[in-house]
């Protein structure tokens, strides 16, 4: 197999560079097992609640069952933490190397056919390290902060079952060493989303928020199965090697297989990060426990069409349609994305549709072959959108216990029914105040760096030559837009969540409380990683100037020198095809001069927001009455794109089915089939006059249709 | 492994054993009193399970095309002969029968309440005939085989089914029969013609493979064939027999006849048709009709499942659309596609079958198969649950499961020559979560509300033993599928080898040498050689003296046969 071989004579070449893999099965290893354990568990408790429930006792609590609570408190978060040791380990290690190409484990042979074969390998290089440092990093912090969050969730173990089959997969996903591999992870993290966004599935909207997002994800995943094909039949294999060191000689530059394949890709990567047009399924996963939303739908798997799409980069940069369709789309999402989220009351949806708008940020980036910029704002908005999520839980966390302590049906998830929550939850407040810092895009905070130069790339993507000028000047508008809309609807979140007085009520507000320590601790610590994230790659145009700290701030460009060995191939072909990047942005003006608007707009918007913010009259959901009217209607209703599909697209397929089943099934075919039945049954009425019971006549008979065949053969 | 079973001589009298052994099941059920019917008859397919195991290393991957070979005169007179064998292809549809047969008998313990004795007999002939079907390497055989499994399945639909069964079971009966009469015609017909060449009288696979026949013939042929397989399979539009047989069926009725007998029809196609009339296979109209029709099951009948009521019906419909990627597989003709269409009928066996299970599970529990009846069963039976989500994610082909690797493998191997086929084909991912995923959520998921769902039983022991190897087997297959793949390759391979190359060489061409040498040293002649020469097949009469001379060795004092004569 050329696979195998493929993995030998890279893992010999490996050697010399120095870095050698610190059992990196093992890290795959880990959440799975963990998996096994806590489903395990799960089944245990869920067949004690079973009896409970048949035998009409209430459920027991877990907390303080061994099987149900103690157990699965430790698995779940450890063999996560363990991975996160190990990722450590191999990252360090990785760091003193010098290494060029990627290395190559192969495990077994996966799938083999005469012409086929796809191996069960992982691969580790710069990209998928840096991934892993993340995932399994956030992933770790998540794990802890459920355990004050889930605790008294009658699906405890259930739970970190599902949460550590999403790590696995999502490991499996970023480590695959071919595209089969990649797309196990791609539909398995697709699963794990599905079972914990219908976590609560007794719940039919939970439910039926699962279903959407694992169809809708559906549609992409057909993309990216036919990419899968198209790149087994242009090269013979599916392995990234060979793909992308091959893929130069293999494809002609802007030819209709590498277009054909980057767009496929493409669409599977907006099925999975959830962009136009197929974001509609990410607001509605909301529906799940909150740290999912932070995990899942914010930090890691939503990001995999980025991941795919910085992976793939030779394909994109052989592909200029492709990869301008990339950013086109991103852009137009950021923007979309952006203005619905500054209608919405719900504190999840906006932070969902904030997603939805970051995501486009980094497609806008590996869309005009910034791969590293869209990877550096994987990175940071993993941290603090991370955060916002787990900050959103511990405030839904609180409003529910204190709804409840008196028993109030009002929704613990609308800003409305908050306000004020600053004096009961000051350490929530403090770190999901720095977040929105860091995502509005201000100095010195991560979100400025790695949004500022994603921005600067659109703007200077134009360059020297190249067809793409006009489009990429007007995806930098965009992107710039929607970079001042993402402070203003942070802000309003903000406000209407801590500041000004409380709305839920007096007696209500007497059991707000800060988080517990559990679920604090990752608060910190993600706070910390949202200022200092941004300085792993300060531009080095920037690095002397004050955003620089004046050459103070480390590491400048470490994360753009960090992927070079898998980027340099993807930027050489776009350097030599479209020309490099301009030293200016489309209006003029340097670097430096941009950021210092950019952080300077940022700044001025914040304050402008908070203060109109503070002067509106919030009132509670239930008392909040006026109707909306114009355009604010239509950005409280998104817009009405799910209602347009469900006209377009849903209601046509299901009247398809009906009709298919009734008319064509029912009556054309099953008609017809009855209607020859009627005749036949009319032959054998004629057949039973034959039917003498006289064995002599049947004889007869044999006799003659024996002949007869016999004749038909031979004639 | 491979020791202790040539000392026990198994690869001489293993594929026999399989074949009579549930025959003599059959005695011990019908002696025994009838209470112990259901265990005999458990307990004789689990060891016929346990003795098929031994093919795995009895037949060897590096081996001849086909292995555990016999061939013995039945009807001499007209060169019928009692012929078997195995390939890869075969190994596998042997395995799965024997394992689903058991399963579908343990799993029927509760659901079957009267004529146990009756029943259990016909399952133990069902099997007779379904080995009987896949080791064939005779025609005449092969057709005795398939007709016979129509009798015993005929029986259990319309003695043990629901409320219309005597409609489903005349229909299923009726359908099949009429496919199968016109491939008799075909059989016959392609018998005379070989026996046209001066060949001795034969119905061996490999004595027929390789008669001379004129396109418009092998199309007719095909056409005849075709049919019969179609409709077993079944193909759009001659599908409609399907839904009704399985809904009407007792659940290990539609374990079998999902898991087991419309394979039947897909190994049809690739054991027989493909290689016998190879240039109507890859006619390209002939391909483009198969192709669509493929295409328009995987699309229609998921879109006809997904608005289902009853679930027994929507799984029925899934059926459809599952063997949709089979026959696109096949006839896109590569080696991926072949190997993925086998692939989605093991994994197919394994999963429709546990969902058939599943379902009469509930049916048990609750006398009902409509789908609004239930909800909120997680809560309730939450191991009944998990294993219904493990099998729904592989029947849609979940990464990781059985059901991927057939799928995957089928469209990679279609688009690699029909890329917009399998462009349409692959919009089946999307509407297999269209159909499966709702059903899903309405039997496990939103509210308890029925009372009668809360007292609900969670499985037993022996519905755990039912299932746990099926869930299994799903994925392992879909983890480390390699070694079925590769156990099947050299039979793949032969077959596209064979049908693509125009001068129809190959390991199948080189078997069907070896078998007329060997035949012919046993008959005597060197008779067969007339068809060894090129356009000697065209003209029809041999040498008078060498067929005198077969005559006098083959028939004595008879006036010949037909095909012989002018």
């Amino acid at each position: 197999m050329t696979g195998l071989e493929n993995a030998t004579v890279l893992l010999l070449q490996a050697s010399p560079g120095g870095y050698d893999p610190i059992l990196p099965g093992l890290i795959l290893l880990l959440p799975l097992l963990g998996f096994l354990a806590n489903g395990a568990l799960g089944l245990i408790g869920g067949v004690r609640a079973a009896e409970e429930l048949r035998s009409g006792r209430e459920p027991a609590r877990h907390e303080g069952r061994p099987l149900t609570h103690t157990l699965p408190t430790w698995i779940g978060p450890a063999t996560i933490g363990l991975a996160f040791v190990l990722t450590t380990a191999n990252f360090m290690a990785m760091l003193g190397a010098e290494l060029t190409d990627p290395i190559v484990r192969s495990y077994w042979m996966w799938m083999a056919t005469g012409t086929l074969g796809v191996e069960a390998a992982i691969q580790l290089d710069q990209l998928s390290m840096i991934m892993m440092m993340v995932i399994t990093g956030v992933g770790f912090l998540i794990h802890v902060f459920s355990v004050g969050y889930m605790k008294d969730d009658p699906g405890y173990p259930r739970y970190f079952a599902y949460l550590n089959l999403f790590v696995f997969f999502m490991l499996i996903l970023i480590m695959g060493a071919n595209f089969p591999m990649m797309f196990v992870g791609w539909e398995g993290v697709g699963l794990c989303s599905y079972l914990l966004i219908g976590f609560w599935f007794q719940d039919r909207e939970k439910a039926d928020a699962g279903k959407k997002a694992f169809i809708v994800n559906r549609i992409g995943d057909f993309g990216f199965l036919l990419a899968i094909f198209l790149l087994f039949v242009s090269f013979g294999t599916l392995d990234y090697a060979t793909i992308f060191d091959q893929a130069p000689e293999v494809l002609t530059y802007g030819g209709g297989v590498a277009t054909a394949v980057t767009l496929f890709l493409l669409l599977g990567a907006i099925g999975k990060s959830a962009q136009v047009p197929l974001y509609v399924w990410l607001p509605d996963a909301m529906a799940g426990p909150t740290p999912v939303s932070a995990l899942i739908h914010a930090a890691t798997m939503v990001t995999a069409g980025v991941y795919l799409v910085a992976r793939a980069g030779v394909l994109f940069a052989l592909a200029p349609v492709g990869a301008a369709a990339v950013a086109t789309i991103g852009a137009v999402t950021a923007l979309f994305a952006a203005t619905i989220a500054l209608q919405q009351y719900d504190i999840k949806k906006v932070l969902a549709y904030s997603t939805v708008s970051q995501l486009g940020f980094m497609f806008l980036g590996v869309g005009v072959g910034a791969y590293a910029a869209g990877v550096f704002h994987l990175m940071t908005h993993a941290f603090f959108k991370a955060l916002l999520f787990l900050g959103a839980g511990a405030v839904i966390h609180s409003m529910h216990h204190a709804l409840h302590a008196t028993h109030k049906d009002w929704d613990a998830q609308d800003m409305r029914n908050m306000g004020g929550l600053r004096r009961y939850m000051p350490v929530t407040w403090v770190t999901m105040a720095i977040a929105t810092v860091a995502i509005a895009g201000i100095w010195p905070f991560a979100g400025f760096f790695s949004k500022d130069e994603i921005i600067w790339y659109a703007g200077t993507a134009a360059g020297v030559g190249g067809g793409y000028g006009a489009l990429f000047t007007v995806l930098w508008g965009m992107a710039l837009a929607a970079a001042v809309l993402t402070a203003i609807y942070m802000t309003r979140l903000l406000v209407m969540t801590f500041h000004g007085s409380n709305r839920t009520g007096d007696a209500e507000a007497s059991h707000l409380h800060e988080a517990p320590l559990t679920m604090i601790v990752p608060l910190c610590i993600l706070a910390v990683l949202s200022v200092v994230g941004g300085w792993l790659n300060v531009p080095g145009s920037v690095r002397n100037s004050i955003f620089g700290g004046f050459g103070l701030l480390p590491m400048s460009d470490w994360l753009d020198r960090w992927l070079q060995p898998v980027t340099q191939s993807a930027v050489d072909i776009r350097v030599a095809e479209l020309g490099g990047y301009a030293s200016s942005a489309p209006v003029g003006g340097g670097h430096v001069l941009w950021g210092a608007i950019a952080t300077g707009v940022a700044l001025v918007v914040v304050i402008l927001t908070a203060r109109a913010v503070s002067r509106q009259k919030i009132v509670p959901a239930t008392q909040d009455t006026v109707p909306l009217s114009g355009i604010r209607k239509h950005l409280y209703h998104k817009w009405y794109v799910d209602e347009l599909y469900d006209r377009v697209i849903v209601r046509p397929v299901v009247r398809a089915s009906r009709f298919s089943w009734r008319w064509i099934d029912q009556i054309l075919i099953d008609g017809t089939v009855n209607a020859v039945g009627g005749v036949a049954r009319g032959f054998g009425w004629f057949g039973s006059l034959f039917q003498t019971g006289q064995v002599t006549t049947y004889a007869f008979i044999l006799t003659l249709s024996a002949l007869a065949v016999l004749g038909a053969l031979i004639f | 492994m491979t020791a202790l079973l040539d000392a026990i001589g198994y690869d001489v009298w293993a594929l026999h054993a399989l074949i009579w052994l549930p025959l003599l099941g059959m005695l011990a059920v019908l002696l025994a009193p009838q209470e112990r019917a259901k265990k005999i008859a458990f307990g004789w397919t689990a060891a016929l399970f346990l003795l098929s195991l031994g093919l795995w290393w009895a037949f060897d991957p590096e081996g001849p095309l086909f292995q555990l070979t016999s061939r013995v005169e039945w009807i001499a007179l007209w060169g019928v002969s009692y012929a078997l064998g195995l390939d890869g292809i075969s190994l596998f549809m042997v395995l799965l029968t024997t394992l689903t047969m058991p399963l579908a008998i343990l799993g029927s313990f509760r659901y079957i309440r009267k004529h146990e004795k009756a029943f259990y007999a016909l399952m133990l002939l069902l099997q007779t005939g379904i080995v009987g079907v896949f080791t064939s390497m005779d025609l005449f055989l092969f057709y005795v085989f398939f007709e016979l499994t129509l009798v015993p399945m005929y029986f259990i639909v319309g003695v043990w089914g629901g409320e219309r069964r005597i409609y489903a079971a005349i229909k299923f009966f009726l359908y099949t029969a009429l496919g199968s009469l016109l491939m008799l015609v075909g059989i016959l017909y392609l018998y005379a013609q070989a026996r046209a060449t001066g060949a001795p009288p034969s119905f061996h696979f490999l004595d027929l493979l390789g008669t001379p026949l004129t396109l418009t013939e092998q199309l007719w042929l095909f056409a005849a064939f075709a049919l019969a397989f179609a409709i077993k399979v079944p193909v759009f539009p001659f599908h409609t027999w399907l839904p009704d047989a399985h809904v009407e069926a007792p659940t290990p009725g539609s374990v079998v006849l999902a898991a087991i007998l419309l394979k039947l029809g897909t190994y049809g196609f690739l054991r027989f048709v493909l290689p016998l009339f190879p240039e109507a296979a890859i006619h390209p109209t002939v391909v483009m009709v198969m192709l669509t029709l493929g295409v328009i099951g995987i699309i229609y009948a998921a879109w006809v499942a997904a608005v289902q009521p009853d679930a027994k019906k929507l799984v029925a419909y899934t059926s459809v659309a599952h063997m949709g990627f089979v026959v696109i597989g096949i006839f896109a003709l590569t080696v991926n596609g072949l190997q993925g269409g086998l692939m989605v009928m093991i994994s197919h066996g394994i999963s429709t079958g546990a969902l058939f299970l599943i379902l009469g599970m509930l049916y048990e529990r609750r006398h009902t198969r409509a789908i609004e009846d239930f909800g909120g069963l997680a809560r309730v039976t939450p191991l009944l649950a998990t294993a219904l989500i493990i099998t729904a994610l592989a029947s849609i082909g979940l990464p990781g499961t059985s059901g991927f690797v057939g799928e995957f493998l089928a469209l990679l191997g279609t688009f690699e020559r029909y890329p917009v086929l399998a462009g349409l084909a692959t919009t089946g991912v999307i509407f297999a979560a269209y159909y499966m995923l709702p059903m899903v959520q309405r039997i496990l998921f939103n509210r308890l509300e029925n009372p009668e769902n809360r007292s609900m039983p969670d499985l037993s022991g022996r519905e755990i033993a039912v299932l746990a190897p099926l869930v299994a087997l799903m994925i392992l297959l879909g983890v480390h599928p390699t070694p079925v793949l590769e156990r099947m390759d050299p039979a793949v391979q032969a077959i596209v080898e064979y049908v693509d190359d125009a001068n129809r060489e190959g390991p199948l061409a080189a078997a069907a040498r070896a078998e007329g040498e060997r035949f012919a040293v046993e008959v005597g002649v060197g008779a067969r050689e007339a068809r060894d020469v090129p356009g000697a097949g065209l003209q029809r009469p041999a040498t008078p003296e060498s067929m005198d001379l077969v005559r006098s060795m083959h028939w004595p004092g008879t006036a010949g046969f037909p095909g012989q004569e002018e």
